[in-house]
């Protein structure tokens, strides 16, 4: 048990992507802002920052989650994975060849939260139709509103998996 | 969001010493206690991190109940063989509420405890009893096509926003905590003249457990919602149903619906008026204009009666099949 820390800054150990940072950060600093602004992992967006949009979506522990509701420091001891960490060496991931393939974002600000939730999505086995395609992506909003693509994307990877 | 200081325990007694002291707060999932901390709508001075404390299992009450650890998430109880074989409604609620990551964050003890996504509360600036008491409702003559049409006051019409608390009502959940057992009728306060007041816990309790007992009929009990978009959104009427009927007469039925009520709301008069009822269209009509008589309308919610007491209809139908 971690008794009473104080509110300053002080040294918070993450687990990102299988390699671990330190960085002085206050108890109030959301693992959101963890990653872009002390880790300089800025691939996973901020957006609504209120749990709304699913630009933030990251894994803890295997799960998609949301970085803009999580304290730093509560994901002290679980790993976290974020786009950065999908890649295999040079070699994107099949979703992030698929988005690019099937052309799933115009702006691409929501993109990286969209393939967070997309490659989780396969994994849950909810994405044997578009309509649960739909349903279960719902908490990944796209302004540029390029679902009909990021749904072509998701089936691709996922009949590719089959 | 303001600074606060932070502490992780792994166990119920350490969560409830150390938050004793007044400015004090549990963290579970954090959907809504980041959120409307960071809104300022919450404003602990330190947070006691429970989320290592093991209150996560769903297990088997005598009698074919289940006890929900207040700490289980909102997806895995949904996915519960057991919650979707006796309570399939539960399990509909929750998976019709939020987006598929906040249910793998948010705990089923937070969903209790969240908070009405009343706009005048959250923006921080309008007059606002739950926010300032005193202050006034900016809703009631404001923007109130979602607010609530039973249960309200002179000083709030905020709707209570959960989804599967309309089924654990429906079903007669208890609430345990680590100083009572309510039943979950009683944990959900009306706004009265303290719409401040949303549940009858003190500094410091904590939910530990939510009890649904065996109830045969909830086997076949339904829930869903309808809402401006078809998926992540609040229900502008939803409904739980559940109906036993035997030689056409309904024997027993369970009703509670959601969107509609400052706080989850059973349909208690038309489960009294059903019973022995013929089980059809033009009996649930009138059994939801019962308890639909109480409701006080505002100018953008109106269409909630018409629609709750179409919903009621379509839920009791749906359960008989």
């Amino acid at each position: 048990m971690r008794r009473n820390q104080p509110p300053a800054a002080a040294p918070v150990t993450l687990t990102i992507n299988g390699a671990t940072h330190t960085a002085a950060l206050e108890p109030r600093t959301s693992l959101l802002d963890a990653l872009r602004d002390h880790l300089d992992l800025t691939g996973t967006k901020k957006g609504c920052d209120q749990g709304t949009c699913g630009a933030c979506t990251v894994w803890i522990d295997g799960r998609r989650v949301l970085a803009c509701l999580t304290l730093a420091i509560a994901a002290e001891g679980r790993e976290v994975t974020t786009i950065e960490g999908l890649a295999d060496g040079d070699q994107p991931h099949p979703m992030q060849r698929a988005f690019i393939e099937h052309d799933a974002f115009q702006c691409g600000y929501c993109t990286s939260g969209q393939i967070m939730s997309a490659i989780k999505l396969i994994e849950e086995g909810n994405a044997s139709c578009d309509e649960d395609i739909a349903e279960y992506m719902s908490g990944n909003i796209c302004r540029c509103a390029a679902y009909p693509n990021i749904r072509a994307a998701i089936r691709d990877v996922r009949d590719a998996a089959a | 969001m303001r600074p606060l200081s932070y502490s992780r325990v792994d166990t119920v007694e350490d969560a409830v010493a150390l938050c004793r002291e007044p400015g004090t707060a549990f963290l579970a999932g954090g959907t809504t206690q980041v959120d409307l901390i960071r809104a300022g709508m919450n404003r602990p001075d330190h947070l006691i991190d429970i989320n290592d404390v093991p209150l996560t299992a769903v297990e088997d009450l005598p009698g074919g109940g289940l006890r929900i650890g207040a700490l289980a998430r909102m997806n895995d109880v949904a996915r519960t063989p057991a919650v979707v074989e006796r309570y399939p409604a539960i399990s509909r609620a929750l998976l019709l509420g939020a987006s598929e990551q906040l249910r793998n964050m948010a705990s089923m003890g937070g969903n209790l405890c969240q908070r009405t996504r009343c706009a005048y509360l959250r923006d921080g600036i309008s007059p606002c009893n739950k926010r300032e008491p005193g202050s006034g409702c900016s809703a009631l003559e404001g923007f109130n096509r979602g607010h609530a049409i039973l249960g309200t006051s002179e000083h709030c019409i905020a709707l209570h926003p959960s989804d599967v608390a309309i089924a654990l009502v429906a079903f007669d959940a208890v609430v345990h905590t680590t100083a009572q057992a309510l039943p979950i009728a009683d944990f959900f306060l009306l706004p009265g003249d303290t719409p401040q007041l949303e549940h009858p816990l003190a500094q410091g309790e904590m939910i530990t457990a939510i009890e649904v007992p065996g109830l045969p009929l909830a086997r076949h009990s339904v829930y869903f919602k309808f809402r401006d978009r078809q998926s992540y959104e609040f229900a502008l009427v939803s409904v739980c149903a559940a109906l036993e009927v035997r030689d056409g007469a309904v024997a027993d039925v369970r009703l509670a619906l959601g969107g509609v009520g400052t706080k989850p709301w059973r349909f208690r008069r038309a489960e009294e008026a059903l019973i022995g009822e013929p089980a059809n269209a033009q009996a649930f009509r009138r059994a939801a204009l019962l308890d639909l008589e109480d409701a006080v309308p505002r100018a953008h919610n109106a269409f909630k009666v018409e629609l709750a007491a179409r919903a009621v209809v379509r839920g009791l139908t749906e359960a008989m099949r």
